[in-house]
C-alpha cells in the first residue's frame, strides 16, 4: 500500500511459521534479515532479534504455535520494523500477570513478554481466553519519530 | 553471517573443557550441549569449562538459562564454569531484558577466562579482572 503525507509506507510483508524450535531460527535470521535492509544499529538488531526470539518462543510455548508477520514501513525518513505474533492458543486471561517479570506459566524464566516490550519501542498485546493472542512490536530505526506515538 | 550450528562440540585442554559455540543454536542443541558438558566432567574430571560465545549474536532467556544451569551443574561436579567473550551488543539486550545471570562468571575472552581459572582455581565472585554477575536490572 503506497500513501502520502505522513501515513505509512508499508513493504509486502512476510509470513514466517511458528511451528517448531527450527523455525525460531528462521524467524531470528528473517528479523535480522529486515532490521538490516531498515539500517538498524548493531544494537538495535540484536534487541529486536531477541524481542523477536522471546516473542516465538512464547507462541510456540504458550500459544501452541502460529506464525508471525513482519513488515519494513517507512513514514518519510523514518523507518521501522513491525512484528506481529499470532497464535489461536488458549489466550491470556490476566494480562497484567503475563507481563510482570518472574510470572511463568511454563518452565521459562518469566521474562519473555515483559522482557520483550522493554526491548521495542512500541508493544500491544491482544488477548482473549479461548480466542488466541496477537503481540505487535515496532521498532524505529534511531527511536521513535515525533510525529507517531504508536502503530 | 547466519550459521545454525548442529552440534557444539567439546575439547579438552588438559583439565579445562572448552566450549565454542558458533552461530545460532537450535533449543534442542543448546540442551544437548547442557548434557554434553556434563557427561564429558563425569567420565573424566575437570576443574574448569570455558564457554566461547564471542560469535554468538543473539542470547534470549532461553540460551541465558543453558548456560546459566551449565555452570550449575558443572558446579555440582566440582567443575568452575566461565562465559567468555561476550559481545557489548548482547550485553546491553541482556540487561534491558532483565536476565540475572547470578553467578555466572564472566571474561572478556578465552585467553582471559583460562587465565583465571589457573590462578584463582577456587570459586570466588567479583574478582578483579572479571565482570560480576548481572544484579537485579528490571525496571
Amino acid at each position: 500500500m503506497t500513501t502520502t503525507g505522513t501515513d505509512t509506507h508499508r513493504g509486502s510483508p512476510t509470513c514466517l511459521p511458528i511451528r517448531s524450535d527450527m523455525d525460531l531460527m528462521w524467524i531470528r535470521q528473517e528479523v535480522r534479515r529486515l532490521a538490516t535492509e531498515a539500517q538498524f544499529s548493531l544494537v538495535q538488531q540484536t534487541k529486536l532479534v531477541t524481542a523477536a526470539s522471546e516473542l516465538a518462543r512464547n507462541t510456540l510455548v504458550h500459544g501452541g504455535g502460529g506464525h508471525m508477520e513482519a513488515t519494513v514501513l517507512n513514514e518519510g525518513v523514518h523507518t521501522a520494523v513491525r512484528l506481529v505474533f499470532a497464535d489461536s492458543g488458549p489466550g491470556i486471561a490476566d494480562v497484567d500477570q503475563a507481563m510482570s517479570d518472574g510470572y511463568t506459566s511454563g518452565g521459562g524464566l518469566g521474562l519473555g513478554l515483559g522482557g520483550a516490550r522493554r526491548l521495542v519501542h512500541d508493544f500491544r498485546l491482544d488477548s482473549e481466553p479461548g480466542r488466541g493472542t496477537t503481540i505487535t512490536v515496532v521498532m524505529w530505526h534511531g527511536g521513535v519519530p515525533p510525529t507517531r506515538q504508536a502503530i | 553471517m547466519w550459521l545454525p550450528q548442529a552440534h557444539v562440540p567439546v575439547l579438552r585442554l588438559d583439565d579445562v573443557l572448552l566450549v565454542a559455540i558458533q552461530g545460532d543454536l537450535q533449543d534442542k542443541n543448546a540442551e544437548r550441549l547442557q548434557y554434553d558438558v556434563l557427561r564429558h566432567i563425569a567420565d573424566n574430571p575437570a576443574t574448569g569449562v570455558v564457554i566461547d560465545i564471542s560469535s554468538v549474536e543473539v542470547v534470549d532467556s532461553f540460551l541465558g538459562r543453558v548456560l546459566a544451569e551449565i555452570a550449575a551443574g558443572a558446579g555440582l561436579l566440582a567443575a568452575q564454569t566461565i562465559v567468555a567473550g561476550m559481545r557489548p551488543t548482547v550485553a546491553i539486550t541482556l540487561v534491558e531484558l532483565g536476565l540475572t545471570l547470578t553467578g555466572l562468571r564472566t571474561a572478556l575472552d578465552v585467553q582471559s577466562a583460562l587465565r583465571m581459572l589457573r590462578e584463582h582455581p577456587a570459586p570466588a565472585a567479583r574478582e578483579h579482572g572479571e565482570r560480576g554477575a548481572y544484579d537485579n536490572d528490571r525496571d
